[in-house]
């Protein structure tokens, strides 16, 4: 048995996880299931971005959930009708703001690399074209932004987007995603490595503090809605001939073969774009670039000593898995059709996407999305199994119980206990995960 | 004369003593983070759930004595609890190290390990924690609420600004003082708070010495666990308990641990002052001061305020990174404790 | 003694010895294997063959801190003080795994080294190389050894703080506390050594008195430098 299950390790896991989607189907139903398996998809995509970063080159990213954001708002500012009214009232204003702060950006940069001042001396310069750009900022950005977010505020209240097709944000939301990853890695890589881990805490705190509160932008916590798709609506489909006969052979209800279809639509999608990135880093792994990538991550002084530099070779690949979160993000955004900011929480964005990764395997690209699958699974799942767990070993105590209806109530806080469990008994029995990095001689 | 009276008491209300409060809470947190830090030699990031942890097994505590009738108005019945609190926290700690981080110690696994160990223990005290009490908001402040009212100061001195001082923030304030006043006690002038700086100064030399790395260590986890509950408390009752706000805390105790230099006791006290004080600082509203301050005439359309007030958080993080940037060792070069 | 890290041995069968109130001094080459020697010695590496006696009895299979309680005390070449604690803390810390009442110790240790008393509440970190070294064997004298075992205790300090380290070392040994220690310097340790074992590639290549040793052309040639 342990000889087979090591030569197809890959295909049992795989084959499990489809015979549990398949369980779904047939007793939640088929929505159910299709729902579960899209949010895995994209978890295995955000745990695949972990794991560039994580399994090719030991870096600690903790801010999955500002990465994630990003690739969210781009949805946003991509697809979304512009406001034109918006625009007139304070979008000059704003232009002016992001000339300033690119001013301000550029003539630090400027001061720090190309003067002749002491260090001392710069600190304070920089720290006085700061405050005096970041004054002129409030100066036209405050009045623009109010006038912004005072047109028609329950309906619009910000800028929109550019009114383009929304699967143009998945690269852009990568693209976001990779230039706030190239600020961090700057400040961050080099030195220690569980100060990264705090700056990336940091910064995802931040963005989504942004994201909420910058209204004029993002509308913050009143949502965006009815974020444009790139597949059929279900009414559209229901309305049409072929489809109607279509759900007729089926021997399904119409309404319910449009949801249905419409979450294979996006299924496929996202299969198409998992496999794309299975195949670029299947093959980057096995390259010469990946080679030397796992070299500086097991040993980084000899990879120093023998002429590699190691912090820039770790700023590209923190970029590039910040890019994947990024363009899984907006893909998230994209299946979810609306773009709610307090949604974004670290439990749930960052430290359960980590628990996915140690899970599948780090260092393996197929153990990340294997992790990926079984942990959204669990954490989707969890909820029912247990209330069904405590309802069954409550069920001896009488229904008016105070402790019983505690404990029932508690159940949906079974999983986070249960996340843990998993990862401590994971880290201390099968440290090397479900699909364990293959080691070359 | 009168006006710069008014102001500054403006600005003791408004800034000087919420800072001390705040600074006070961040302090205990960064102090727990740092010990671990410079004992265990790792980020723990499950110290915020242990702060939750302990404060809520003292709600629990105190709730038991409330229903018992014990009362010691004026102060908050939770004071008394905070033993009950201490102990169940060292307790769980212990039994976590003896379980999860015990194993992994003897094998000698790297901080980024631990550090992913600390994860999962996060999960399962947020867990444990929200199955127990909920997720719910909990207020179990239950003495008198102000010490100095703002109308009996206006009435006292006659200025126009009021000063008022609120209960917890007395209580945060001496609480903290007493327990970092001990802290130093034991670890400059005892023999066991001197081994645990010896073994975070230099390990082998340590155990050359005979110094005993379990008993260090377990010692270690018992102040933690000490500081998590007393500094979790303090901030319930100040501002009300919450299971998932204390991992937000998370980022301006690691900042503060930082900015002081991690494994630098005195530097996370001081680290814990300078973010709370800079994060209220920077989103004051300055308005009535510089009205105060200024020419008799003078007239304002802005609040003078350097960032909104929502901010506040990434006040913490902007100061992480200027540290960061100019002196990653952090004020008092921290390394060891 | 047969010993070594990993697969390789880098001690073959050599022997060392010293005894009350003497100094034994180990020289050689780079990679001779004498910082191995003193580890093995002391406990800290696992020897494959031979015994570590110590007062007539076997102490091979002993863990380091439990040698330090039969009177062994050891001070490593690099990072052998606390350097974020004071001098008096380290000298307490030494002591650490006595119960008994310290003070005579912490006076002993002054009178040896004057200036150690003037700093002593500053941090070892604040001072000097030669400063560093006298508190690290201030710290190892605090259980009043019968061994004291110096590994290079002349690193990187200037000759003059050299000169004077060696005479306090003369003068530990004339408390009827046998000296081993382990030098570059191999000339002026020598000078002062009672016993000089050279080590080459494990082995002991010469031993004989430090005298002997010093008027030893084939010594002079290949290890004094002529």
């Amino acid at each position: 048995m342990p000889a087979v299950y090591h030569q197809y390790r890959n295909q049992i896991l795989f084959s499990v996880m489809a015979g549990l989607l398949v369980v779904v189907a047939l007793t939640q139903g088929l929505s159910v299931s299709l729902t579960i398996l899209n949010l895995c998809l994209i978890s295995a995509i955000m745990s695949l971005g972990v794991n560039i970063q994580w399994g090719y080159a030991g870096l600690f990213n903790v801010g999955v959930m500002g990465f994630a954001a990003l690739g969210g708002l781009s949805g946003v500012l991509i697809s979304m009708p512009p406001v034109s009214e918006a625009w007139q009232a304070g979008g000059l204003g704003i232009l002016f703001g992001l000339i300033i702060t690119t001013g301000t950006i550029a003539s630090s940069l400027f001061a720090w690399s190309r003067t002749k001042y002491s260090k001392k001396q710069r600190y304070w310069v920089i720290a006085g074209i700061i405050i005096l750009g970041y004054a002129l900022l409030r100066l036209f950005f405050d009045p623009s932004v109010d006038a912004i977010e005072a047109i028609n505020p329950s309906v619009t209240g910000y800028l929109g987007g550019l009114g383009l097709p929304i699967l143009v944000a998945w690269p852009v939301g990568a693209l976001f995603a990779a230039s706030v990853a190239f600020v961090i890695g700057k400040i961050a890589l080099g030195l220690r490595s569980d100060y990264l881990a705090i700056a990336t805490l940091g910064i995802s705190e931040i963005i989504i503090f942004c994201i909420k509160n910058e209204e004029w932008l993002t509308r913050g916590v009143k949502n965006v809605n009815g974020l444009p798709r790139p597949v059929p609506y279900e009414i559209d489909l229901q309305q049409t001939q072929w489809f109607q006969e279509w759900a007729l052979d089926f021997n399904m209800p119409v309404d319910d073969a449009s949801a249905v279809f419409v979450k294979i639509c996006y299924a496929l999608l996202f299969i198409l774009v998992i496999a794309f990135l299975l195949w670029l880093s299947e093959t980057a792994l096995k390259s010469p670039w990946g080679r030397m990538m796992r070299a500086i991550r097991d040993n980084d002084t000899a990879a120093a000593a023998m002429g590699k530099d190691v912090t820039w070779q770790h700023l590209r690949i923190f970029i590039l898995g910040s890019a994947v979160i990024g363009l899984a993000g907006a893909m998230l955004t994209t299946l979810d059709g609306q773009f709610t900011p307090v949604g974004y929480n670290p439990l749930r964005f960052t430290f359960l996407i980590w628990v996915m990764v140690i899970i599948g395997g780090s260092g393996n690209n197929w153990g990340a999305v294997i992790g990926g699958f079984f942990i959204w699974f669990f954490w989707i799942e969890a909820e029912p199994i247990g209330l069904w767990l405590i309802e069954t070993l409550t069920s001896g105590m009488s229904p008016g119980s105070a402790i019983r209806a505690h404990l029932q109530e508690g159940a949906a806080h079974m999983r986070l206990m249960t996340v843990g469990i998993i990862l401590l008994v994971t880290l201390r029995y099968a440290p090397e995960g479900l699909i364990p990095e293959k080691k070359r001689q | 004369m009168i006006d710069i009276l008014n102001a500054l008491t403006l600005l003791g209300n408004f800034l000087i003593i919420p800072g001390l409060t705040y600074g006070s809470q961040l302090a205990l947190g960064a102090l727990g983070v740092t010990l671990v830090y410079g004992v265990l030699r790792f980020s723990n990031f499950a110290h915020g759930e242990t702060m939750a942890f302990g404060a809520m097994i003292t709600i629990l505590a105190t709730w038991g004595l409330q229903s018992m009738g014990v009362s010691i108005k004026p102060l908050p019945t939770a004071l008394i609890a905070i033993p009950v609190g201490i102990a169940v926290t060292v307790l769980l700690i212990l039994v976590i190290d003896k379980f999860v981080y015990r194993y992994h110690r003897e094998r000698k696994a790297s901080p980024v390990t631990f550090l992913i160990i600390s994860i999962g223990v996060m999960f399962f005290l947020g867990g444990l924690i929200r199955f127990i009490i909920g997720p719910g908001d909990q207020i179990f402040f239950d003495g008198t609420r102000f010490i100095l009212k703002a109308r009996e100061f206006r009435e006292m001195t006659g200025l126009s600004e009021g000063l008022s001082l609120k209960m917890t923030q007395t209580v945060t304030i001496v609480t903290a003082l007493i327990i970092v006043i001990a802290m130093f006690w034991f670890l400059n002038h005892t023999r066991t708070g001197k081994s645990m700086r010896a073994y975070s100064d230099n390990e082998d030399l340590a155990l050359l010495s005979g110094i005993d790395p379990n008993r260090v260590v377990m010692v270690t986890w018992i102040i933690v666990a000490a500081l998590a509950t007393v500094g979790g408390t303090l901030y319930g009752l100040d501002k009300s308990f919450k299971p998932f706000v204390y991992m937000q805390l998370l980022l301006p105790i690691f900042a503060s641990a930082i900015v002081g230099g991690v494994g630098n006791p005195l530097g996370a006290i001081a680290g814990g002052y300078v973010i709370a004080f800079s994060e209220l600082i920077l989103t004051f509203a300055y308005k009535k001061v510089v009205l105060y301050l200024g020419p008799d005439n003078l007239e304002l359309d802005s609040l003078v305020q350097l960032l909104g007030t929502n901010y506040k958080i990434a006040v913490s993080f902007i100061i992480l990174v200027i540290v960061l940037i100019i002196k990653p060792t952090g004020l008092f070069s921290g390394k060891t404790i | 003694m047969t010993g070594g890290y990993g697969a390789a041995n880098t001690l073959h069968d050599c022997s060392i010895g010293v005894e009350k109130g003497e100094i034994a001094v180990i020289v050689g080459p780079n990679g001779a294997g004498k910082s191995t020697a003193m580890k093995a010695i002391f406990g800290m590496l696992p020897l494959r063959h031979g015994r570590v006696i110590f007062n007539n009895q076997e102490i091979t299979l002993l863990k380091p801190e439990e040698r330090v309680l039969r009177g062994m005390g050891f001070v490593p070449q690099n990072h052998n003080v606390f350097t974020s604690m004071t001098v008096e803390e380290n000298l307490e810390i030494g002591a650490f795994i006595r119960t008994d009442p310290i003070a005579d110790s912490l006076a002993q240790v002054y009178d040896l080294f004057p200036i150690l008393k003037n700093k002593r509440k500053q941090p070892a970190g604040e001072l000097s190389g030669g400063q560093r070294q006298q508190v690290a064997v201030g710290r190892a004298l605090m259980t009043h050894p019968k061994v004291l075992m110096l590994d290079e205790p002349t690193a990187g300090v200037s000759p003059i703080v050299m000169d004077e380290l060696f005479d306090r070392i003369i003068e530990i040994a004339r408390l009827d506390v046998a000296i081993l220690m382990v030098e570059q310097n191999a000339k002026q340790a020598l000078e002062i050594a009672d016993r000089g074992y050279v080590l080459v590639q494990g082995n002991n290549r010469f031993t004989d008195s430090g005298e002997a040793l010093l008027a030893n052309p084939e010594v002079r040639k290949a290890f004094l430098g002529g």
